[in-house]
Parts: structure tokens; C-alpha cells; sequence
């Protein structure tokens, strides 16, 4: 029953036809056309392995992630491989495919998902994991991996959340670590041959697979058998000896050596980060402790500034933007900015089909009055808004979290800002943080009260907004071992924020629901277990549940209890140094012992300079890869703050204990 | 009529079709934007902080619906070259620059002063593909709603219920010889001093009818009292081969 001869196949099924009809009757219907420019139509043959690309969130949301657009790029351009896009339908169209029997299809040439190869999933939010078993299913394979047969696609996924496959592990064929610029070409080879074959079996799926967990970066959790002692997880361990016991991310090491999108997509309707998108540079060494992005993409590569100059003109005349993000997790130490800001902007205004009208944003600044002057450089009209992320209201808790910006850079910075023209400030703050205070979270109100005082020296109509988000720990960071706080805690600081910012009608205060974060918590940290609970919620209709007006906790308490497990262990229990995590067979490259040793330092309350310009604390990121940061100036950039190239002992009242850090032994790789 | 005087505002018709039709009007404007910087057209901008080029619609196509005659209207930078010469090379470089289904179809200097397109345009002539009724029974109540003088719908506008006579806005409804067009019947909708949308005349028409294919063919504007097309097309260039199959 399981296979399908290959020569027996429908031939490929016109889902435009069928879809077109009942597009008139769902809202925003252009999200389901493709025809952006940059998009292909690619021509799928026997020996091309074909790749559908499929962000598990609506088209808006997906159409801009630049992994997908790199690495369809990447695979179009080779000649054994063929890849196009999917997003998730949004629920009123889903209702039309679920009642028509109309397959999820993909943008571009409108194929049905089934006839695809691999279906691969970009993950970068936990609360899309139902929306993953949602599409799996419209494209009419088997949610769980053990169900499919040999003719079913391979279902896989990357991304960041896919550091912690566990929660996911039963709907995964395969899951790609890292980055994916030169994995997927090799998996591509060693899906070339299952392919070919005319009969595919369970036998030559297993046979696949288990060649796939041979590929580094490349996770096969059918291959891996788990061991719990009660609720204890023992071990995770390959059931095979030629499969790895420990899975190492992928990393490349140049990356000026891949300079994508070169095609970035333009779509033909509205889209979040509707721009042209240049990546500036990969890795971030700041080490703040909360942030897994920051930690699991060591070592910093940056990209030579001359090709981010190529990329931006070319980009800016191909696809018509007026507007260019240069892109990284804190474009403001990126060696070559000023420079760079410079030439964009001058050469915008020469030339003459741009009208001198391109603006160039940096989504994430630096808090300093330099990353300020360096906006004003850049947005020499539109001056609205001006986005800076303390993360917490006191030096105590930054110095924890290792966010090292005194109070008198934000006052600088903010001070600065409204001081050339910008009326509206967004702080973004995190709560819930390890050994956090009352105090600690109510400094957040201070930080932004003192913020409108400045703001009122320059304009009456300034405005604050503060926005808070509940804190979830994070695999690979110092704070994969911290309890998270409970709802009702969250609730508390929450209630504590609201009285505190009343009565201030410049300072607006926002926050993330707390029962999303604690949902969030469960997968952040969860073990396989928790796959009947995506399963249920989502057979429950539980989908797009990182969209408030979709989110229901209800769904996810009910599944847990049906499932026998305790939101309170996964979520709210600290985690001892011996405890085996359900993400210890993973490596990002970090050292377990180092990021324990980071962790005493944050209860310890030591901050950890940046490695960038300062001695190496051996993290593991570098030296287990035998790769180096790649950054153009040896010497911070100027006015470099949050430790680096600044005195943290000079000025008022800086209570900073600023250890050089000694190395904390190689450890076990 | 180039030269230093020539005006610098172009008047635009163009189509769309196929699976692009199913974008916003307002998605259409920005396609249009981008399209123009990408061809490196010199177009005006607005002052201000936020400089935006100076490009005006004319009536919006609800999303869905194809088109044989939408128009827009573009200023130039007034050094550029206006007139003829600009019409010429507008077409030839914009329409590589436009998605599949958007196609310049021709281009006219526009008077300095002339009437605004939501100004001009007095009515649109659609064709229309229907289910839902044999065709007796579509000619029935097509000759029923054409001997009526009135017919009175209920309709809400800004959250009040508005009561309106549509049938002063039917100006012309027949049955299409079968081949003669994108569909199976005709209508000419006036959109002044109201529009009607060809969705409100298919309700009022029979609620039976469904829309399958709806195509905007004709602007027409009133010059001295007589109707006269917006942009009329040489004959050869109304039988494109996107009027007859849909480009998708």
C-alpha cells in the first residue's frame, strides 16, 4: 500500500485553475498569485531535486524573510535543483481548499505541495509550530514523520527555533542547523539519487534519511532514540552508530562569498519590511544573555563594505525600493557604517532617477547618541520615530543580562534624538528576568519617564512608548537554566507597570500577552513529549496562534493535561548544571561549561565584554569551527558603548564592575 | 508638440489582466511607483517630507475585476522631455518594468489644466460573465431591468442606511452576441454624480446571477455632449490577444 509507482503519478495537477475561482471571495487574494518580481518560474525535471520553500505564517509576514529568498535563490541557481515559495493560507482560504479538495500549492508556478521533494519550513517563532503541521497536512502528507510513506515529500525545517527540534521532532523528516547557504546544495546530492529511483520505498526513505543525518548540520530525529527516567529525560542517542551523536550547527565562513538575494523579491502588495533588505553582517558578540540569536550565530562574519555598497545601488535600481535596511543583529557596529550610510545617501541624491529620496533604516540601534547621529545622517526627512532596546529599567538587571548601556547613553541617545527633530521614541524592555525586582521592573517606568522629561525640553508633543515583553529562556544561552515567571507573575509586573505609567499622557506603555509567553515557554525548552500537544491543539483548530486574535491558552492547557505533563516543569523550573537538556545531542558551537559560567556570572551580576575588540573568553564559536570573526576594523567602532570602547568606571555613579574575563578552560567540544 | 512649452503630464491607458487582477487599487499604485523608478522615468515628486511622485488614478477597479482600459495620469520633471517623444519612449520603457497582466497600451500629452480622470470620466462600459440563470432568463430580466424607471436599493454608507434609485446609473445593458466580447452580456455605468458598481447591477439584476468575469472595456468622458473614449485605441490594438483569453 505504501508506494506508488513514480511512473503511476497524476501528472501534475493545475491548481490555478482551480483556485482562481474562489479567490474573489477571500480577503487580500493577491497573496496567493506570485508574479512579484524576482520570483521564478522554475522548470522541474526527473534529475532536478525540487525544494518548496514554506514560511508557516501568512504571506505578508513570510514574502520578506530572507533566508527563504536566499535560499531559493541559491537552489535556482543549480542544475540539479528546482525551489518555490508557499506561505500558510490564511483561514478563510484554507476553508475554500479544505471544502474544494484543493491542495496547498506553491506562489509560483501554482504546483501542488505534494508533488514537491522536500517541503522545507523556516521556523522563527515557536507559536507557528501548529501552523507547520497545518500546511503539512493541506498539501496532503502525513503529519507525523513515522506516517508518511515512501512516495510523501520530506518535511524539514531551519531556522532558529529548530536549535530545540525536540517539540517538533515527530513532524520533522530532517532538520537543517545553521546556516543553510551551503547545506542545502548538499543535501540536494543526496536527495539526487533517492530521487531517480523510479519505486520509492519506506526502506529507501529510511536508507535517505539516515544517509541525510550524515550531512553536517543536518538532524535526523528518527535516527535518535530517547531515554527518560519518569519525567527526567536521560539521554538522546543515535539509534545507529554511524549517526552522530552530537548535531553541529552549520556555518559559513565568508560571508561576502554569497551575496544574496541578488534578486531580492518585490511583491506586488503590502508586506511587513516592504524594502530592500542588505545583510550587513552575520554573528553577533555583544553577549547579551537573554538573546539566543545573538548566541547561536558566532561568530561575527561581516561582509566587505564595498560589496554592501554594490548590493545596495544594484538592489535599489532593480527593484524600485526608495528604502534600504541594512541588516544584522546591530548594524551600528558593523565596521564600515559610517562610510557606507554616507555613500548611500549621497549617492542617492546624485543620482538622478533616485530624486535623493532613498531612506536607509537600521532596525536595530545601538543605544548611544553616535547611533543617533548616524539616523539623522540617514533620515534627513522622514524624522517620526526612532526605535532604541534598553531591555531593562535598571543598571543592576542590564548588567545581568549583560546589556551593558549606562543610563546616560539612553538619556544621550534620546536627548539627541528629539533634540534633531524625531517626536516619537519606542523603548523595547523585557521582563521577567533573572533574580528581577520589584524595583528592577518598575525602573522600566522610570527609564521612560525621565525619557518624556527630556523629550518635553524640546517638544510638547513628544511621545514614549514603552513595550514590554514577558521573557522566555532560550536554548544555547547562559539563561537555558533560569525558571521563567509564571502568568500570574508576569500579570503582577505587568499590573505594577500600568499603575506606575498612569497619569502621563506622553508615555504609552505596551505589553506581550503573558499567556502567549508562557506557550512560548513550553516550546522554547520542551522535550518530544510535547508533540501530541502541537498535535492536539492543532487538530483542535489552533492555528495562527501568534496572532492575538487566534491565540487560545485554553487549547494548549487542555492538550497538556490530556497529555499527563505539567506546564509548571517545563516551563517554571530551574534547571540544575547536570540536567541533560533535550537540546544537549544539538551543538551551536557554544561550550555547555562556558555558558554555565556565564550564567553564575549574571547572578554574580559581572557583565562580559564584547570578544570583537577584546580578548577571547573562548565561548567555543570560533575556536571548535576553527573560524575567525571576520571584521574589517581591529578597534571598536566610534562611540562604541555597552562595554566596549568606553571606560564603564569614568562618569557618574556607574556602578560597573567590568572583570576582563579569563578564559573558562576548552571543555568538552 | 515637444519642446521647451510641451506639457509635462502624460496621460496613461493600460490594462489589467490575469492573475494581477486580483491586487488592490491601491497595491496597483504602488506597483506603479516602483515601476516608474525601476524605468528610470523622471518623475515629478511632491515637496515635503515625504516626497511621493506625482501620479493620479483614475477611478478604482474593485480587486477582482480585469480591465482593457485603466488610466493614470503622470507628471514629469519639468526638465524632462514632454510631449510625443515622452509618450514614445514612456510605453517602450515602462511596460518591461510592469508585472504580467499590467500593459501600457497608450500614451497622450496632457493639456496643462485638463480635467482631473475622477473629473473627466463620465462612464464605464463592462462586460460580464454569469452563472446562475439560462440565458432566457438572463435576457428576461436584462429586457426587465431596462423597461423598469426605477429601481430602488438599500445600501449602507458611513454605518446609515441610504436608500438610492440605481437605474438613472444604467445607461446602456444588452446580451453579447456569443464571440463578440469578454462575456455574456454589456452594460454602460455611469460614474457621475454616483458610480455603480457592476457588483451593486448584478445583485439588482437577479440574486440568482454570479459575476464569474468582470471586465472594465471602455472610460468614456463627455466632450461638447458627445461621448467620446478617454484614450481610444486603433482598431487592431482592441482585439489584443489578452482580450480574448485571460493572460493567467
Amino acid at each position: 500500500m505504501a508506494t506508488l509507482d513514480r511512473d503511476m503519478r497524476q501528472p501534475t495537477r493545475d491548481i490555478w485553475t482551480e483556485l482562481e475561482p474562489h479567490l474573489a471571495d477571500v480577503e487580500k487574494p493577491a497573496r496567493y498569485i506570485g508574479l512579484e518580481l524576482g520570483a521564478q518560474t522554475p522548470e522541474h525535471a526527473p534529475h532536478k531535486v525540487s525544494w518548496l520553500l514554506t514560511y508557516p505564517d501568512t504571506y505578508e509576514v513570510g514574502l520578506p524573510n530572507q533566508g527563504l529568498q536566499i535560499l531559493y535563490e541559491i537552489l535556482n541557481e543549480r542544475d540539479d535543483a528546482v525551489a518555490e515559495r508557499s506561505y500558510a493560507p490564511w483561514t478563510d482560504l484554507e476553508a475554500v481548499l479544505r471544502r474544494e479538495r484543493i491542495p496547498l500549492f506553491s506562489v509560483d508556478t501554482h504546483r501542488a505541495a505534494g508533488e514537491f521533494d522536500v517541503l522545507a519550513f523556516n521556523l522563527s517563532a515557536e507559536l507557528t509550530f501548529t501552523n507547520l503541521l497545518n500546511c503539512v497536512d493541506l498539501a496532503g502528507i502525513p503529519v507525523r514523520a513515522r506516517d508518511r510513506h515512501g512516495d510523501h515529500p520530506l518535511v524539514a525545517a531551519g531556522g532558529h527555533c529548530t536549535y530545540n527540534p525536540e517539540p517538533i521532532a515527530d513532524f520533522l523528516d530532517f532538520v537543517v542547523l545553521g546556516d543553510g547557504e551551503e547545506a542545502v546544495g548538499d543535501i540536494t546530492e543526496v536527495l539526487r539519487e533517492w530521487k531517480a529511483e523510479s519505486r520509492r520505498t519506506p526502506e529507501s526513505r529510511h536508507n535517505v534519511l539516515r544517509e541525510l543525518s550524515h550531512v553536517e548540520g543536518v538532524y535526523v530525529p528518527s535516527m535518535y532514540e530517547v531515554d527518560y527516567d519518569g519525567p527526567v529525560l536521560k539521554a538522546v542517542r543515535p539509534r545507529y552508530p554511524d549517526v552522530p551523536a552530537q548535531v553541529e550547527k552549520r556555518t559559513i565562513a565568508d560571508l561576502g562569498q554569497w551575496p544574496y538575494p541578488r534578486n531580492q523579491l518585490v511583491p506586488l502588495t503590502e508586506v511587513v519590511h516592504d524594502r530592500l533588505n542588505v545583510e550587513v553582517f552575520r554573528g553577533c558578540t555583544r553577549g547579551c544573555r537573554f538573546c539566543q540569536a545573538g548566541m547561536i550565530t558566532r561568530p561575527v562574519r561581516e561582509r566587505p563594505a564595498d560589496q554592501v555598497r554594490t548590493m545596495v545601488q544594484e538592489g535599489l535600481r532593480r527593484t524600485g525600493y526608495d528604502e534600504v535596511a541594512l541588516t544584522s543583529l546591530s548594524t551600528a557596529d558593523f565596521s564600515g557604517i559610517e562610510g557606507v550610510v554616507k555613500s548611500i545617501v549621497d549617492g542617492s541624491s546624485d543620482d538622478p532617477t533616485s530624486c535623493g529620496n532613498v531612506s536607509v533604516s537600521l532596525p536595530s540601534l545601538r543605544v548611544d547618541a553616535f547611533t543617533v547621529g548616524i539616523a539623522a545622517q540617514i533620515q534627513k526627512a522622514r524624522r517620526t520615530g526612532l526605535t532604541f532596546a534598553p531591555e531593562a529599567g535598571t543598571w543592576r538587571m542590564r548588567q545581568i543580562i549583560n546589556k551593558l548601556i549606562r543610563e546616560e547613553d539612553l538619556y544621550g541617545a534620546v536627548d539627541s534624538a528629539f533634540s534633531q527633530g524625531w517626536r516619537r521614541v519606542k523603548l523595547y524592555f523585557l521582563t521577567g528576568l533573572p533574580s528581577e525586582t520589584d524595583a528592577d521592573t518598575l525602573g522600566i517606568v522610570d527609564l521612560a519617564r525621565n525619557c518624556v522629561e527630556l523629550g518635553k525640553k524640546h517638544n510638547r508633543n513628544v511621545q514614549v512608548k514603552a513595550s514590554v515583553g514577558g521573557f522566555v529562556p532560550k536554548p544555547f544561552t547562559p539563561f537555558q537554566w533560569f525558571g521563567q515567571n509564571t502568568v500570574a507573575e508576569l500579570q503582577r509586573k505587568v499590573g505594577l507597570l500600568r499603575d506606575a505609567a498612569r497619569g502621563s499622557r506622553q508615555l504609552q506603555l505596551t505589553w506581550h500577552d503573558p499567556k502567549a509567553t508562557l506557550v512560548e515557554g513550553l516550546m522554547s525548552r520542551g522535550d518530544r513529549r510535547l508533540g501530541p500537544v502541537i498535535e492536539s491543539v492543532w487538530r483542535q483548530g489552533g492555528t495562527f496562534q501568534e496572532w492575538s486574535e487566534h491565540f487560545d491558552l485554553a487549547l494548549w492547557e487542555k492538550a497538556m493535561a490530556e497529555a499527563g505533563l505539567e506546564p509548571d516543569w517545563y516551563v517554571h523550573r530551574h534547571r540544575t548544571e547536570d540536567e541533560v537538556l533535550p537540546w544537549d545531542h544539538i551543538s551551536a558551537g557554544l561550550h555547555k561549561d562556558f555558558l554555565w559560567q556565564d550564567w553564575q556570572d549574571a547572578l554574580a551580576e559581572v557583565g562580559l565584554p564584547d570578544c570583537r575588540w577584546t580578548p577571547c573568553y573562548d565561548c567555543g564559536a570560533c575556536t571548535g569551527y576553527g573560524i575567525e570573526h571576520v571584521v574589517a576594523s581591529p578597534v571598536p567602532p566610534a562611540g562604541g558603548s555597552q562595554g566596549t570602547g568606553q571606560d564603564l568606571m569614568r562618569g557618574t555613579g556607574v556602578p560597573v564592575a567590568l572583570t576582563t574575563k579569563r578564559p573558562v578552560g576548552v571543555g568538552t567540544p | 508638440m515637444s519642446g521647451p512649452t510641451a506639457p509635462r503630464k502624460l496621460r496613461v491607458r493600460f490594462t489589467k489582466t490575469g492573475k494581477v487582477r486580483f491586487t488592490s487599487h491601491r497595491d496597483v499604485a504602488r506597483i506603479w511607483e516602483r515601476a516608474l523608478r525601476r524605468a528610470g522615468l523622471p518623475v515629478a515628486y511632491s515637496e515635503g517630507f515625504s516626497p511621493r511622485p506625482r501620479l493620479s488614478f483614475g477611478l478604482a477597479l474593485s480587486t477582482g475585476h480585469e480591465s482593457l482600459g485603466e488610466y493614470l495620469d503622470v507628471n514629469l520633471r519639468e526638465d524632462a522631455p514632454g510631449g510625443d517623444v515622452a509618450c514614445e519612449l514612456f510605453a517602450l520603457q515602462v511596460n518591461p518594468a510592469l508585472p504580467v497582466g499590467l500593459e501600457v497600451q497608450a500614451v497622450e500629452p496632457l493639456a496643462a489644466g485638463a480635467d482631473s480622470l475622477q473629473q473627466a470620466v463620465t462612464s464605464s462600459t463592462w462586460h460580464f460573465e454569469l452563472s446562475g440563470l439560462s440565458d432566457d432568463a438572463l435576457a428576461a430580466a436584462i429586457a426587465r431591468t431596462m423597461a423598469t424607471d426605477e429601481i430602488v436599493v438599500t445600501r449602507e454608507r458611513k454605518g446609515q442606511e441610504v436608500t438610492e434609485d440605481i437605474r438613472p446609473c444604467i445607461l446602456a445593458l444588452q446580451v453579447l452576441p456569443p464571440g463578440t466580447g469578454c462575456g455574456v452580456a454589456e452594460a454602460e455605468l455611469a460614474t457621475q454624480p454616483r458610480s455603480l458598481r457592476p457588483a451593486e447591477l448584478v445583485d439588482a439584476l437577479d440574486p440568482a446571477l454570479h459575476a464569474d468575469r468582470v471586465v472594465r472595456m471602455h472610460q468614456w468622458t463627455l466632450v461638447g455632449g458627445a461621448r467620446q473614449e478617454v484614450i481610444p485605441l486603433p482598431p487592431a490594438a482592441t482585439l489584443a490577444p489578452h482580450a480574448q483569453a485571460r493572460a493567467s
